[in-house]
């Protein structure tokens, strides 16, 4: 017999070994997330998947379930710390939707709907980054990069390139990829690797091939990443 | 090994001395850098490639530590310490002072590539600072007298070897001895007790010691051994914890000096207790002066069956100690972050569960342990558990090393049984007229004046020994500033809260302390606390606004004469942002300026 | 009977903006009868009046990219109750804050000075011209904004749902449609 915990007073049966997420999904339950995605094992960087489990914050994705817990998301005070987090991220770079052909297809942006983030609360970094247009397919613009790493992880554990990682530390982290030039032209990058596909923001993007979609029939034009998350079976 | 058709170079050697392991990345870039003076871009994909590893994973590790650099620095290359007591020493005068006789600006390199200088966390010599580091050697006990015969050491490049034996003297200051720290064991005794015992007794005293961590968390030691005894596989491995990087601590730079020989017998009684095979001693690369002495004492202990196989005669007790180093990174002392570290990766925390002592070095059971907590593990070998739980608290037993810096007459160490007041600590070290101590580092908590009955024990006051006094003359704004800037940058950037948090912590101060802050930014600062504390992926993003948070609490006017206004205020200085055009303009009238404050608002 | 409640007083004005927000809220059509019908303009490009009176709400498009609207957006701070920023150029510096990572100088010398054929150019020094900042600012940066508006520009329906929250008493909210940033 499976085990329950309770998710929001509701009772969720989970398998061991099953992450909080996991489980919660599995029964049809969303938990906000950047970083965590289904084909890898938890990261735990983004932290928007935090919930509270007897008084204490934890990370839904890396957190076991266990029978019996009780935890709480959907509040006011979890959604609130997480669309701070989220604030957090839009000063962090330079995300500028209107501009961006991620736009309307963005997890961030679309997280930020979700959350009911109607405007900022910090002040802007507005860092200095750069883009690199050196590929033929591809377009690296790291002015949008929130460190999920998981075009690192895509491509390192799947295509088994290791174009991308990160350098530097703190504020100053950054994305570097596999080449002494530093021009992702100069890598085995392939447009048709996992890691050109993965990026929920918009720092990978195809070239050519921007703005192709109609605003309306954008993938979270209509309905809210809480629905259309689900519906992916991501 | 790789056969070489041609001679190795300098970096094939160097990879070749370390098996070609991946794991020993961080070994291989420290060294390679000692050859080459930095770490280039051509330099990286030569290690990339002799490791075979990919390019991305040693660039990514490469620009972690801040001792290595990627970008050229001078062939002498200074790092100011640049902690709280430092600067109330007088640390960056001293440091605008050399940089203006060797004309080159902070950050930069000379022109003429001979110098750099910059600024450094905490390099643990706050008993006898202001300190610097100079090409990763300490240079203590600085002075005007000593910038001046440095500038011209440096103008005549003279090599370090030659200058002044002096210069690089390090006093271990130990004012107050107690159980610990008034041991005189022949190297072996506490082993030979343990071993005479047998495993089982062995951990039987352990338990009845209740010896806690002393690295701050304060975790007991017998659980944490018995559940790496317990786990699963073999290879279990013991690591001692010796990147000691929390301002102002310094007793493990003191027992590493003075006790090396307990701390590796405190290894080798934890491997005895969990049968591990491996030892390592992860030594932060601030202490990379102590690691010739710490070598020989390890080969001694191998001459004289302390180490290696069948030790002291018992057949399979088999146990290794090799030494890594740091390069600068606090959040190394985090025991997951030291443990990626180890393996030759970006000190990132990781995941917990799985905790070390299941799932450590490898993905093998491991146990990590501070320094004074290993060396602690000999009293108890030698006197027995309830001998050593007799002192201290009732959940904090045995004694404390106290590492004393700031506004007091004697700084250095101390050992006193846990639950010494703090008031008995300041009279101890010569201290009066005092307005608060930080104890615990950075991390830990300002007590003010009206706390000084408060006792140092995890049920009171933890602390992994920082014990940093301030008397009246202080301001304790300056001292929590000295901090957030320590975390900012410190933060490993793996996660939101932490990277951003603390980034935006530090802007908050800076503008409080131009003068440009108002109400609305101790609110913003309050707020980043929460987000920091409750979603931060470790202790680093967790504590990094208490320094902040406390004194906001119990200094609050030292704010609050720094606000501008009651309401809000720029989050930029406004005419500052016009300078750029009025420089290209040429403009300088009234309208090319803005006041601080609109009309009448 | 209940006396009429007074009319609600709106100023509205644009920065570093395109007018799209303005252009957005003239979108809201025949509802503009209704707005009049419990609203009345100061300071605004519909009214043409020059400075900013005592006012209920103040509308803000655009970031802040020089000293005028330093100046302009500190009058309506002082003069409005409720000061809400209308759009992404506001709330992030938007489409004129992608100048950020540029260096002024050089780039007003590129522009005035040192590009082939401009002879005897130099940068304008007119004491008239306002100066711009090194960066553009959202205006939350430089004075308390009490509500955002976010859209580029926001749809006129958006502006509408919002101002009649605010006007009614009630915390405005938008529902998921009306929550764009592009």
């Amino acid at each position: 017999m499976s085990k329950q915990f309770l998710f929001d007073g509701r009772p969720v049966r989970f398998e061991e070994g099953q992450t909080i997420l996991q489980a919660a999904r599995a029964a049809g339950h969303y938990i906000p997330h950047l970083c965590w995605h289904p084909d890898f094992p938890p990261h735990g960087s983004c932290k928007l998947c935090i919930v509270k489990v007897a008084g204490r914050h934890v990370s839904s994705c890396a957190l076991p379930a266990k029978e019996g817990m009780e935890v709480e998301s959907n509040t006011p005070e979890i959604n609130g710390e997480r669309r701070a987090l989220v604030q957090m991220l839009f000063v962090e770079g330079n995300h500028f939707c209107p501009s961006c052909e991620k736009s309307g297809n963005c997890e961030l942006q679309a997280l930020a709907y979700d959350l009911e983030m109607m405007g900022e609360r910090f002040a802007h970094f507005f860092p200095d980054r750069p883009v690199d247009a050196s590929h033929p397919e591809m377009l690296l613009d790291f002015n949008r990069c929130i460190f999920c790493e998981l075009c690192v992880r895509a491509s390192r554990e799947v295509d088994g390139k290791s174009v991308f990682a990160l350098t530097g530390r703190g504020i100053h982290k950054h994305l570097v990829v596999n080449a002494e030039s530093g021009r992702l032209g100069d890598t085995d990058f392939s447009a048709d690797d996992m890691a050109a596909n993965i990026c929920p923001v918009g720092v990978i993007v195809r070239k050519r091939v921007g703005f192709a979609t109609p605003i309306g029939a954008r993938k979270y034009d209509d309905k809210p990443i809480h629905l259309v998350d689900m519906e992916d079976g991501k | 090994m790789k056969s070489h058709e041609v001679p190795p170079t300098p970096v094939g050697r160097i990879v070749d001395r370390h098996g070609r392991h991946a794991n020993r990345l961080l070994q291989v870039l420290i060294e390679v850098q000692d050859d080459s003076g930095w770490l280039s871009p051509a330099v990286i994909t030569e290690i990339a490639r002799e490791l075979s590893i990919p390019r991305s994973r040693v660039e990514g590790v490469a620009g972690f530590y801040q001792f290595l650099h990627t970008r050229p620095v001078g062939r002498y290359h200074l790092l100011f310490a640049d902690n709280i007591t430092e600067r109330m020493q007088g640390s960056a005068e001293l440091m605008a002072a050399l940089c203006s006789k060797l004309w080159v600006e902070p950050g930069k390199v000379s022109e003429d590539g001979l110098v750099s200088i910059d600024t450094t966390s905490c390099i643990g010599m706050g008993d006898q600072g202001p300190a610097l580091l100079v090409n990763g050697r300490p240079l203590t006990r600085l002075s005007h007298q000593r910038v001046n015969q440095i500038a011209e050491l440096v103008r005549r490049e003279t090599p370090i070897e030659q200058w002044p034996a002096e210069f690089f003297r390090v006093d271990d200051n130990i004012h107050r001895r107690d159980a610990l720290l008034g041991l005189d064991m022949a190297p072996g005794a506490a082993l030979r007790a343990a071993i005479g015992a047998g495993r089982a007794a062995w951990m039987t005293q352990l338990e009845a010691s209740n010896l806690r961590g002393r690295g701050g968390a304060g975790f007991t030691t017998a659980v944490k051994w018995m559940a790496c005894r317990d786990a699963a596989g073999a290879d279990k491995v013991v690591v001692c914890n010796a990147d000691e990087g929390e301002p102002g601590t310094f007793k493990d730079r003191v027992l590493l000096n003075s006790m090396a020989d307990a701390v590796f017998e405190g290894m080798t009684l934890a491997a005895w207790a969990v049968g591990a095979s491996e030892g390592y001693l992860y030594l932060r690369g601030e202490y990379r002066y102590l690691l010739p002495a710490l070598q020989d004492t390890l080969a001694l202990r191998r001459a004289q069956n302390l180490l290696g196989r069948g030790i002291l005669g018992e057949a399979g007790f088999d146990f290794d100690i090799d030494i890594h180093l740091g390069a600068g990174a606090y959040v190394c002392g985090e025991e997951t972050a030291l443990l990626e570290s180890l393996e030759g990766k970006r000190g990132t925390p990781r995941i917990r569960p799985p905790f070390p002592v299941t799932h450590g070095y490898l993905g093998r059971p491991t146990v990590v342990n501070n320094v004074e907590t290993l060396a602690k593990t000999c009293l108890i070998a030698l006197h027995g558990g309830e001998a050593f739980a007799a002192t201290g608290t009732a959940q904090s037993t045995g004694t404390k090393l106290l590492s004393i810096s700031g506004d007091c007459a004697h700084p250095g160490i101390y050992e006193y049984p846990f639950g010494v007041a703090v008031e008995r600590v300041l009279e101890d070290c010569g201290a009066s007229d005092i307005q608060a101590v930080q104890v615990g580092g950075a991390a830990g908590v300002t007590l003010a004046g009206y706390e000084f009955h408060r006792r140092i024990a995890f049920e009171d006051v933890p602390t992994a020994g920082a014990f940093m006094v301030f008397d009246s003359s202080r301001d304790l704004f300056d001292v929590a500033r000295n901090f957030v800037d320590f975390f900012a940058h410190e933060s490993c950037g793996f996660c939101t809260p932490c990277r951003i948090g603390t980034a935006l912590l530090k802007k908050a101060m800076t503008k409080l302390a131009e003068g440009h802050g108002a109400k609305m930014d101790l609110a913003d600062i309050e707020w980043i606390n929460r987000l920091l504390r409750n979603a931060s992926h470790c202790g680093l993003g967790a504590a990094a606004a208490n320094p902040v948070v406390d004194t906001l609490l119990k200094f609050r006017p030292t704010y609050e004469q720094r606000l501008k206004s009651l309401d809000f205020e720029p989050a930029f200085d406004l005419d500052a942002a016009l300078a750029a055009a009025r420089r290209a303009s040429g403009r300088d009238d009234a309208a090319a300026h803005l006041a601080d404050r609109a009309p009448g608002s | 009977m209940s006396t009429p409640r007074p009319k609600v007083r709106i100023a509205t004005t644009s920065l570093a903006g395109c007018f799209g927000c303005h252009m957005s809220f003239l979108d809201i059509d025949e509802l503009l009868f209704d707005l009049v019908e419990v609203a009345e303009f100061d300071r605004s490009p519909l009214t043409d009046i020059k400075h900013c009176g005592p006012c209920d709400i103040g509308l803000i498009e655009g970031g802040v990219c020089n000293a005028e609207n330093v100046h302009v957006l500190r009058e309506f701070r002082h003069n409005c109750k409720t000061l809400i920023a209308v759009g992404a150029c506001a709330i992030n510096g938007g489409l004129p804050a992608q100048r950020n990572h540029l260096e002024l100088e050089s780039c007003l010398r590129e522009v005035y000075q040192s590009r082939a054929g401009l002879g005897q150019g130099g940068v304008p020094d007119d004491p008239e011209l306002p100066l711009l900042l090194d960066k553009v600012r959202p205006i939350h940066e430089l004075v308390r904004i009490d509500y955002f508006i976010p859209g580029c520009p926001p749809s006129g329906e958006a502006i509408w749902k919002f101002l009649s929250d605010l006007i009614a008493g009630r915390t405005p909210r938008l529902s998921y449609p009306m929550m764009r940033f592009d």
